[in-house]
C-alpha cells in the first residue's frame, strides 16, 4: 500500500534531472498529487509537446478517479461541503482503496465516522508523498548519468501497467495502444498519443461489452 | 525543455485544478447521480490505454541512444513487464527492470 514513498522519490529525482527547479517539482506533488499523471506530464514536457497535449494526456490518466468519486459519493456525500472539498483533493488511489473497502464493510456507519476514517487514511500517505518528492528533488542533482535514469520513467510506467493487465479486454486495450503509437508516430505535436489512447480505450470498452453480453446469453 | 517559467506553472496549476475537478466531481457537483454504464466502461480502460501509448516510443526509440533501438533498454523493459504482470507488484517490477538495465549496460560495455 505504501508505494508512495519510492514513487515520490523517483518523481523528485527525475523532475529535477529534467531541469525543473525545486519550487516546480514541489508544485506538481502538492497541487496534483497523482503520480502516474505527474510522470506523464513530465515525460511529454521533456519532449516539448504542445501544452494542450501535455494537459490532455496527463488529465486522461486521471479520468479513472471520476469512478472513485462516484463510488465514494454515496458514503460521504452527506458531509459538509468544506470536508468534501478536502476529500476531493486527497482522493488518490491509496486513500480511496483503503476507505471504500472499510465503507463497504460498514455501510450504515455514520457519515462523521466515515469522514474520520478517510482522513485517518490520508495522514500516513499524503505527507509521505510530499516529503519523498522533496527528498528526491534534493538528491536528484547529485546522481550521475551512469545510473541511466532516463529509463526510470518508462520502467515505472511499465511497472504500473503490467499489474493492471488483468483481463482480455485490458490486454487488448494495451496492445491496441502499442500498435497505434507505432503506426501513428509520424504525426506532429504528439497527436498520435491522444488518438492511440482514445481508440484503445474504445476497443477495451467494446470487448468488455461483448464479453458481458456473451456471458449473459450463456447463463 | 523549452517552456518558459510561466508556461510550466500554467501546466502545473491547470493540471492541479483539472485533477481536483475529476476527484471532486461526484462528491461535490453531481451529487448522487450515477455514471452511465457506457461511461464507466470507458473510464475503466483509460490507464491501460494512455500509459502503453506513452511507453512504446520511449522503449523502442530511447533518447539516450539518439533514437536507436537499444538491446539493454529493450531487455530491461521486457523484464519489468514480465515481473509486473506475474507478481502484480509495481516496486518489484521497477527493481527488476532497473537491475536488468544495469546488468546489460555493464555486460555490453
Amino acid at each position: 500500500m505504501l508505494v508512495v514513498a519510492p514513487f515520490g522519490l523517483l518523481f523528485g529525482v527525475v523532475a529535477t534531472e529534467a531541469g525543473l527547479p525545486l519550487s516546480q517539482v514541489m508544485g506538481f506533488s502538492l497541487l496534483v498529487i497523482a503520480g502516474a499523471s505527474q510522470f506523464t506530464a513530465l515525460q511529454l514536457m521533456t519532449e516539448n509537446a504542445p501544452i494542450i497535449v501535455v494537459l490532455a494526456s496527463a488529465l486522461a490518466v486521471n479520468l479513472r478517479m471520476a469512478m472513485y468519486s462516484a463510488s465514494i459519493a454515496p458514503h460521504l456525500g452527506a458531509a459538509p461541503l468544506w470536508q468534501r472539498a478536502f476529500i476531493g483533493y486527497f482522493n488518490i488511489d491509496q486513500t480511496y482503496a483503503l476507505s471504500i473497502q472499510k465503507f463497504d464493510e460498514n455501510p450504515s456507519a455514520p457519515v462523521r465516522w466515515k469522514v474520520a476514517y478517510f482522513f485517518g487514511a490520508v495522514t500516513p500517505i499524503c505527507p509521505i508523498w510530499y516529503l519523498a518528492t522533496w527528498a528526491g528533488a534534493v538528491l536528484g542533482s547529485t546522481i550521475p548519468p551512469e545510473f541511466a535514469l532516463d529509463f526510470a520513467v518508462p520502467i515505472t510506467f511499465l511497472a504500473l501497467v503490467a499489474p493492471a493487465l488483468r483481463s482480455l479486454a485490458h490486454i487488448a486495450t494495451a496492445l491496441t495502444a502499442v500498435v497505434l503509437s507505432i503506426l501513428l508516430a509520424w504525426m506532429p505535436y504528439n497527436l498520435w498519443l491522444l488518438i492511440a489512447a482514445l481508440v484503445a480505450m474504445m476497443v477495451g470498452a467494446e470487448i468488455e461489452r461483448r464479453m458481458t453480453k456473451a456471458k449473459g446469453e450463456r447463463a | 525543455m523549452t517552456y518558459s517559467d510561466p508556461q510550466i506553472w500554467l501546466i502545473i496549476v491547470i493540471l492541479g485544478i483539472g485533477t481536483f475537478v475529476i476527484r471532486f466531481s461526484f462528491l461535490g457537483l453531481l451529487g448522487d447521480r450515477e455514471l452511465p454504464e457506457w461511461a464507466l466502461r470507458h473510464l475503466r480502460y483509460t490507464p491501460v490505454a494512455v500509459l502503453p501509448a506513452i511507453i512504446t516510443p520511449l522503449v523502442l526509440w530511447p533518447t539516450a541512444t539518439q533514437g536507436q533501438l537499444d538491446p539493454a533498454r529493450l531487455g530491461a523493459a521486457a523484464v519489468a513487464l514480465a515481473v509486473g504482470y506475474l507478481s502484480k507488484n509495481a516496486l518489484a517490477a521497477i527493481g527488476a527492470g532497473m537491475a536488468t538495465l544495469y546488468a546489460l549496460l555493464y555486460v555490453m560495455g
